[in-house]
C-alpha cells in the first residue's frame, strides 16, 4: 500500500483538483448505483407502494412539490431519484460487462494476432478493419435487433440484457485488439520473450505469462475511457426502445420516458436522469483522461 | 394548326402547373398505423380511418353520425325477412370497374366467410341476391330492424379484382397470413391509395371521379392525404408544433394546454363512443399466463370484483387521463341505445374489500398475471395498464405488463393467446346489442357472437337475454336490454374502466368535423 501512496501515480492523481473531484464524483455514483437497494428513499420495482395520486410531483423546491419526493415523480408516481439510483445501477452493470467483454475479446484477438503474426494476424486484423468501418453503435442495433427478430418476445425479455451487453461488447472489441496487436509486435522481439522461446515454453504460456502482464497498461486506458462509451451506448439504445427491457428501467429508459413530458412543462422527468447521465459519463472520461495521461511515459 | 397546338399545350401545361401549385395536402399522424388494408380482415378504428376514405358502403354516415345514401341510393324492407337495395349508376372502382349488383353479392359474402372480422355486422344476413344489374336483396334469417346501420360499416369491394388478386376471402390476420388485399385497396371511395409503406407513410389521391363529389354536402377540398404514424409523444407533437403535419388524430393529453395557447393550432374536443375495459380468460381451467396452478382465478366472481375494487377510477381519470375520461360502470357511453343510469354504477373503490374476497377465494396471497396491453391503440393505454398494475400490486395481484403495438396486440388476442387484457370497444351501429354481442355473448361459430370475447366469458343467462335483443322491438326489448346491463354489473364479465374523450389537434387553416366514432372524413375536410 505504500507503495502506492509514493508511486508517481497517486503523486499526479493528488495534484490535480479537477482528477479528484471527478473520482469522488464517479465513486459517489457507483456506491449510490451498487447500494440503491439499500439507500433509495424509494423502490420504483415495488408496484405496491406506487400512489398514482402522486403522480407529476415536481421537485420538492417548487411550490407543488413535496418533501417525500426530492426530485419529483414520473406518470406513475415513481421518485425521480430512486428511479435515477435504480437506473444508473442497470447502466453502470450494461457498462462494465459490455467493457469486460470487449476487454476480454479484444485483448485475446490482439495478443493471438500480434504473437503469431502471418496470416492469422492478416485475417484477424481485416476482421477488425472490416467492423472498424461500421459506426459502433450500429453495430450494437444490428445485433439487438437481430436477436430480436430469431428469439420469440417471451425469450427476449429474459435475455434482454445480455443481448445489450453483448450488442455494446462486440460493437467495440476492435479497439482493444489493435492496441494489444501493438505492443504485443513491440514486445515479441524482446529478449525476455526470445529466452522464454529458447527454453521451451508454450506459446499460450509465453502470451500469458509474460506478454499480457506488459501489454495491459494501454488496455486500462482505453478500458476507462471506453466504459463511459459502453454507458452512453446502453442509454442510446434504452432511448430507442431497443435496450434494456421495461422491467428494468435505465437511464436511458427514464430519459426516453420523460422526453414525452419535455413539452407540457414535466421537466424532471427527462432532465434529472439527462444530467445524472453527463455527470457519470464526465466524471468516468476525466479519471481516464487522466490516466492516459499518467501512464504515458513521454509525459512524465 | 400548328400554332393552335402549341397554343393547347401550352394552356395544359399552365392547368397542370396551377394544379400541382395548388394541390392541397393534409399531412396527418396518429401513434398506431393500421395492421392491413383489407376492408373485411380487422374491425379496428386504427384501419377504418385509413380504408373509409377509401372505400364506400351502401350506407354511409353523415356528420351527425346518422345514415344517408352511399352506393346504394336508396332501400326498403320490402318483406320482414327482405330488404331491396337500389344502387348508384355509373359508380366505378379506382381501377376501372364498374361497380354493380354483384360486387355487393360478393362483399357481403366476404364478410360473411369465417376470416372475416365483420361478421357482426352481416349476422342476420342468409344471403345476398343480384336482381339484376343495380338492385339487391338482402335477405335475412330474421327480421333485422338495424340492418342499415350494421351496413355502414361493410365496404364495397369489386368481384373481379378481388377474384383476379386472389382476395376472395378476407385476410387471417390471426395467423399473421400477407396477401394482395394487406397492401392493396381497390374502392369506389373518394381517395384512391397511392402509396403504402407500412408502419412509415400511407399516400391517399383524391379521386376526382368519386360519385360522392356531386353531393353537395361533401365539400372538402383536399387533394392529397399523407397519414404517418408517429409512436412518440413527443416527436408527435414536435411535428405538428413545427409544421411538418397538420393534424394530429391523438394529441398526448399532458400537451393539449400548450396546444391550446397556440394560435396557429386548434384543438376540437368531444367525447368517443368508446369504453375501455379490462377483460379476463374466464374460460380455461387454468391460465396460460399465471403462478396459479391447476384453477383459474377469473373464473371466481369474488376474484372478479376484487379485482373491479382495487381499481381506483378516480386517480386514473385524474391523473392518467388528466380529466379527458368519463369513468363508467357499464358497457357504454351514453350515446348508445339501451343505456341506462342507474346500471352505470361502478363497484366503489375499496382495497380492503378486494383484499377480503381474495382471500374468501382461496388466495389470500393474491397471484401473479400478465396483462396483455396495446401501448399505441387507445388514449394512454399503457400507462392505464401500469396504473392498475400499480394498484392490484397492492391488494396482492402481481401484475406483469405485457405492452404490444396494435398489430401483434390484436394478433395475440385474438388468437386467445391471453390471460389478461385492455380493449377499447366502440359503437359503430350505437345500439347495445352490438356491444353485448361481440364482447359478452358465448363464441359460438356464429357470426358475430362472441367475435370479441376473446376472456370467452359464457354465461347461459346473459345468452339468452342477447337472443332476445335480436329480435325483440320496443319496450320489450329495452326491458332486456335493462336487465342485461343489470346482469353485467353483477356477474363482472368485465371491468369497466373509462369512455374516453377524444381531443384532435389540427392548423387552424384545416377544418374537418369532429365526429364522436373518432373517424377523420377527408371528404368534408377543407383547407384555406
Amino acid at each position: 500500500m505504500k507503495a502506492f501512496f509514493d508511486s508517481d501515480i497517486w503523486w499526479s492523481f493528488t495534484r490535480s483538483p479537477v482528477v479528484v473531484l471527478s473520482a469522488i464524483v464517479a465513486l459517489v455514483c457507483i456506491i449510490g448505483a451498487v447500494f440503491s437497494p439499500l439507500i433509495a428513499p424509494h423502490n420504483p420495482f415495488d408496484l405496491a407502494s406506487l400512489q398514482l395520486m402522486d403522480a407529476f410531483k415536481p421537485p420538492s423546491w417548487e411550490a407543488e412539490g413535496d418533501p417525500l419526493y426530492l426530485l419529483g415523480t414520473d406518470d406513475q408516481g415513481r421518485d425521480m431519484l430512486s428511479a435515477i439510483m435504480f437506473g444508473a445501477r442497470v447502466s453502470l452493470m450494461v457498462g462494465f460487462c459490455a467493457v469486460i467483454f470487449s476487454t476480454v475479446v479484444g485483448v485475446t484477438v490482439g495478443l493471438v494476432a500480434g504473437y503469431m503474426g502471418g496470416k492469422v494476424d492478416a485475417l484477424l486484423m481485416r476482421i477488425a478493419d472490416i467492423q472498424l468501418t461500421f459506426p459502433s453503435i450500429l453495430v450494437a442495433l444490428l445485433v439487438d435487433g437481430v436477436v430480436r427478430a430469431a428469439v420469440p418476445r417471451e425469450v427476449h425479455d429474459q435475455i434482454a440484457l445480455f443481448v445489450v451487453i453483448f450488442a455494446i461488447g462486440i460493437s467495440n472489441w476492435p479497439q482493444f485488439a489493435r492496441t494489444v496487436r501493438g505492443s504485443t509486435l513491440v514486445e515479441r522481439n524482446k529478449e525476455y520473450v526470445q529466452a522464454a522461446r529458447v527454453i521451451g515454453l508454450s506459446p499460450l504460456r509465453i502470451m500469458r505469462s509474460h506478454v499480457l502482464p506488459n501489454v495491459m497498461s494501454p488496455v486500462l486506458v482505453i478500458a476507462t475511457l471506453n466504459l463511459s462509451f459502453a454507458i452512453l451506448a446502453e442509454a442510446t439504445l434504452s432511448f430507442l426502445g431497443v435496450g434494456v427491457p421495461p422491467t428494468q428501467p435505465s437511464l436511458g429508459t427514464l430519459i426516453r420516458i420523460g422526453n414525452d413530458f419535455l413539452f407540457s412543462g414535466e421537466w424532471w422527468i427527462a432532465i434529472f436522469p439527462g444530467i445524472a447521465l453527463i455527470v457519470m459519463v464526465l466524471s468516468v472520461n476525466l479519471l481516464g483522461d487522466w490516466l492516459r495521461d499518467a501512464l504515458n511515459p513521454k509525459l512524465r | 394548326m400548328r400554332l393552335l397546338r402549341m397554343a393547347a399545350l401550352a394552356a395544359a401545361l399552365t392547368g397542370i402547373l396551377a394544379s400541382a401549385g395548388m394541390a392541397r395536402t393534409v399531412r396527418w399522424a396518429a401513434s398506431g398505423d393500421p395492421n392491413t388494408m383489407d376492408p373485411h380482415s380487422q374491425n379496428v378504428g386504427t384501419v377504418t380511418m385509413v380504408l373509409q376514405q377509401i372505400y364506400d358502403s351502401m350506407i354511409q354516415r353523415n356528420r351527425q353520425l346518422g345514415l344517408e345514401p352511399g352506393l346504394a341510393a336508396a332501400w326498403r324492407q320490402e318483406e320482414p325477412n327482405r330488404w331491396r337495395f337500389t344502387l348508384r349508376e355509373g359508380v366505378r372502382f379506382h381501377e376501372g370497374e364498374t361497380f354493380t349488383s354483384d360486387d355487393v353479392v360478393f362483399s357481403i359474402t366476404r364478410a360473411l366467410a369465417p376470416t372475416s372480422n365483420f361478421g357482426i355486422f352481416v349476422d342476420t344476413i342468409d344471403r345476398a341476391v343480384a336482381v339484376d344489374a343495380l338492385t339487391v336483396d338482402i335477405i335475412t334469417k330474421a327480421p333485422d330492424p338495424i340492418l342499415p346501420n350494421k351496413l355502414a360499416s361493410v365496404m364495397m369491394m369489386s368481384r373481379s379484382w378481388s377474384e383476379r388478386n386472389n382476395a376472395a376471402r378476407p385476410q387471417n390476420t390471426r395467423q399473421r397470413e400477407e396477401m394482395f388485399t394487406t397492401r392493396n385497396t381497390n374502392g369506389t371511395g373518394a381517395y384512391r391509395l397511392q402509396s403504402r409503406e407500412p408502419d412509415v407513410r400511407t399516400v391517399l389521391a383524391r379521386n376526382t371521379g368519386w360519385w360522392g363529389w356531386q353531393v353537395p354536402t361533401n365539400n372538402g377540398n383536399i387533394d392529397e392525404i399523407v397519414f404517418r404514424p408517429i409512436a412518440s409523444d413527443a416527436t408527435r407533437i414536435a411535428a405538428l408544433l413545427s409544421n411538418e403535419i397538420d393534424f394530429v388524430l391523438d394529441p398526448p393529453l399532458q400537451d393539449l394546454q400548450r396546444l391550446r395557447s397556440q394560435n396557429a393550432l386548434r384543438v376540437l374536443e368531444g367525447p368517443e363512443v368508446r369504453t375501455v375495459f379490462l377483460a379476463m380468460d374466464t374460460a380455461r381451467d387454468e391460465l396460460l399466463y399465471s403462478n396459479v396452478q391447476g384453477r383459474n382465478p377469473f373464473r371466481d366472481l369474488r376474484v372478479r370484483q376484487a379485482l373491479y375494487h382495487a381499481i381506483d377510477i378516480a386517480a386514473i381519470h385524474r391523473t392518467t387521463m388528466r380529466g379527458q375520461s368519463v369513468p363508467t360502470g357499464t358497457l357504454f357511453p351514453e350515446q348508445v341505445n339501451g343505456w341506462a343510469r342507474e346500471e352505470d354504477v361502478r363497484l366503489p373503490f375499496d382495497a380492503a374489500r378486494a383484499r377480503a374476497l381474495l382471500t374468501e377465494a382461496g388466495y389470500p396471497n393474491g397471484f401473479e398475471v400478465t396483462l396483455d396491453c396495446p401501448n399505441n391503440r387507445y388514449i394512454n393505454d399503457e400507462q392505464i395498464c401500469q396504473a392498475v398494475a400499480a394498484m392490484w400490486a397492492r391488494v396482492g395481484v402481481r401484475t406483469r405488463v405485457n405492452s404490444l403495438p396494435l398489430g401483434p396486440f390484436f394478433a395475440k388476442i385474438q388468437r386467445d393467446d391471453t390471460s389478461l387484457y385492455l380493449l377499447g370497444w366502440g359503437v359503430p351501429t350505437l345500439d347495445a346489442l352490438y356491444s353485448f354481442q361481440s364482447l359478452i355473448a358465448t363464441r359460438n361459430g356464429a357470426q358475430g357472437d362472441g367475435i370479441w370475447n376473446y376472456g370467452r366469458y359464457s354465461n347461459p343467462r346473459m345468452d339468452e337475454l342477447i337472443q332476445r335483443m335480436k329480435v325483440e322491438t320496443g319496450d320489450t326489448r329495452m326491458a332486456t336490454i335493462r336487465e342485461a346491463l343489470h346482469l353485467y354489473r353483477e356477474d363482472v364479465p368485465s371491468i369497466p374502466l373509462h369512455h374516453q374523450m377524444i381531443p384532435w389537434a389540427l392548423r387552424s387553416n384545416l377544418q374537418i368535423p369532429h365526429m364522436a366514432n373518432n373517424q377523420p372524413y377527408f371528404r368534408w375536410a377543407v383547407m384555406n
